[in-house]
């Protein structure tokens, strides 16, 4: 499984969503996606990349793509 | 009710936009609102933590207009339902959501807000000492609401504001709904001592918030059990808050690692944690743990609040006087609830209480008078903060999936819905998340292959819990 598949699959797992739906994605733009889903987000990309996020970077992720760009810059995964 | 006029010149309101309400301008925009209406009536108030959502409410309380707070997020349909049961007056609504009400008559508008005349023929008689009506339960549009009286509301402000020691240089920031009892009480002992709330819709999630809390210079807010989990995870204690005060916790039990956890927090960077205990039946708060106490006795809901008295009863209503003795809750005082509504013509009802509430909460205290909570007497969880009735859920489940069979218990934040139909799984979770509003992560559906069941046909809960204990 690629890195852009892992991080696809955890957004896809979390929010029961599909791999098209992730496209765009933002913060609040679905239901499943609030405070309370942000939580389980973060836990599930810290468990499938094996990183601890700081709360700059946890408060920052507010899309889909925002999210990779942090992974990328910050935790050296590539994509 | 609240005295406007003697902190005139105080900002009593400051929004994420940067618009600031002084309290002589609260009062006149109340006044205003009041105006349009012109008499006693029901009104539906669509609450967010926005400037028209407060000035709207704070007008009516003053002006003897009732308002019934709701969600200005809840679903359209379970809204109607409520409309439909109570007949209101006059609605109080963002701008954005009266597109749907194009039938109604927008009559006047502030802040974003509009009110809408309705064309209801009835309307239900309303008691004299009425004042506020609150749900019990967040957003899942039950008809169920708590009947507060005008002193309800002011007494309890006041005993908060006293054993938090409130006076006009608090900031509390919105962490909680307006329209949820605990987001309403920091409002109304906030507003009592002339302090200045600042208001937000960002959650603790967004940078927004941390920003906005930071420039306005915060000195409290608030937080539910999974409040403190959100906070815990996004490493708060390494966070330099130097104008926070206080944090207060109610809601429901923090578990006893994380209340010791941020005691220690507290203890160490000069912070007062306090937790509390309430209910919106007891209007908001019933007791509180006092700060200096929160590392000595963490785990504990603490004492009852100034002119408040707790104690425990037996099966048989006896009061319990010996220290580690498990018996239910009761609470006396001032700011006891009326009783419930569930349709229009209760609100006419009065006092049905009489300044007395049997929680339903399963408690112990230990030598020191201090109050821990171990249990409930009802079937019901807190989600998030909310209370979720689980027959209820089992009623609607039932219902929608045609089934015979199913059984929800579990733990707060955690729901375990036992159904033994596998192919309804993953639909009954977004079914319940969607009908209570609540994240789909707080619901667990299992299958099993039969409900177990006593020789009576009752459902024996405690053999579910090995599923996830």
């Amino acid at each position: 499984m690629t890195n852009k598949e892992r991080y696809t699959n955890v957004f896809v797992t979390t929010f029961n969503i599909t791999s098209e739906q992730t496209v765009g994605l933002q913060y609040t733009g679905i239901p499943a996606w609030d405070s309370v889903g942000h939580m389980t987000l973060i836990a599930e990309l810290e468990d499938a990349f094996g990183i601890m996020m700081d709360t700059d970077d946890i408060i920052d992720l507010s899309s889909f793509e925002k999210g990779m760009e942090i992974l990328s810059e910050k935790y050296d995964v590539e994509f | 009710m609240w005295n406007f006029n003697q902190f005139a010149d105080n900002i009593a309101f400051i929004d994420d936009n940067g618009n600031e309400v002084t309290y002589a301008k609260v009062q006149r925009e109340g006044d205003q609102i009041a105006e349009a209406i012109g008499r006693r009536c029901l009104v539906f108030c669509m609450c967010s933590n926005t400037m028209g959502a407060v000035l709207g409410y704070t007008g009516f309380l003053k002006h003897e207009i009732v308002p019934i707070l709701l969600s200005a997020h809840m679903d359209e349909e379970l809204l109607q339902n409520l409309i439909d049961t109570y007949c209101p007056s006059f609605l109080w609504m963002p701008v954005a959501l009266s597109e749907r009400y194009a039938e109604f008559e927008s009559i006047y508008t502030c802040w974003d807000y509009v009110l809408l005349k309705t064309a209801y023929k009835k309307e239900y008689p309303l008691y004299e000492e009425l004042g506020l009506l609150l749900t019990t339960s967040g957003s899942t549009g039950s008809p169920k609401f708590v009947r507060q009286t005008y002193e309800n509301v002011i007494t309890n402000a006041r005993q908060i504001a006293e054993y938090l020691e409130l006076d006009a240089t608090e900031r509390p920031v919105t962490t909680l709904p307006m329209n949820y009892t605990y987001g309403c009480s920091i409002i109304n002992s906030h507003l009592l001592v002339g302090a200045t709330i600042l208001l937000t819709e960002k959650s603790l999630m967004e940078r927004e918030f941390w920003a906005f809390m930071k420039e306005q210079r915060a000195t409290s807010f608030g937080g539910v059990p999974y409040t403190y989990e959100m906070l815990d995870k996004l490493r708060f204690f390494r966070m330099d808050l130097p104008d926070l005060r206080t944090i207060t916790q109610a809601g429901g039990k923090l578990g006893p690692e994380l209340h010791k956890k941020f005691a220690e927090y507290a203890f160490e960077k000069k912070k007062r944690f306090v937790v509390m205990y309430g209910a919106c039946e007891a209007t908001a708060r019933m007791g509180y743990l006092p700060h200096d106490k929160a590392l000595e006795k963490y785990g504990s809901c603490g004492i009852a609040i100034p002119g408040g008295h707790l104690y425990l009863i037996d099966e048989n209503g006896h009061v319990i006087d010996e220290p580690g003795v498990v018996g239910e809750l009761v609470y006396e005082g001032p700011n006891v609830t009326m009783g419930y509504a569930v349709c229009g013509e209760d609100l006419c009802k009065g006092d049905e209480r009489g300044g007395k509430l049997q929680t339903g909460d399963m408690a112990k205290c230990d030598e020191d008078g201090f109050y821990f909570i171990v249990g409930r007497k009802k079937r019901f969880l807190k989600i998030y903060g909310n209370r979720v009735n689980l027959d209820e859920v089992d009623r609607l489940i039932k219902a929608q999936f045609d089934i015979i069979d199913c059984a929800s218990t579990g733990v707060d934040d955690h729901m375990y819905i036992f159904v033994t139909d596998e192919s309804i799984l993953e639909d009954v979770r977004i079914f319940i998340s969607d009908k209570t509003r609540l994240n789909p992560s707080a619901f667990c559906v299992i299958k099993i292959n039969e409900i177990p069941k006593n020789d009576a046909g009752k459902i024996l809960y405690t053999e579910l819990e090995k599923y996830y204990g």
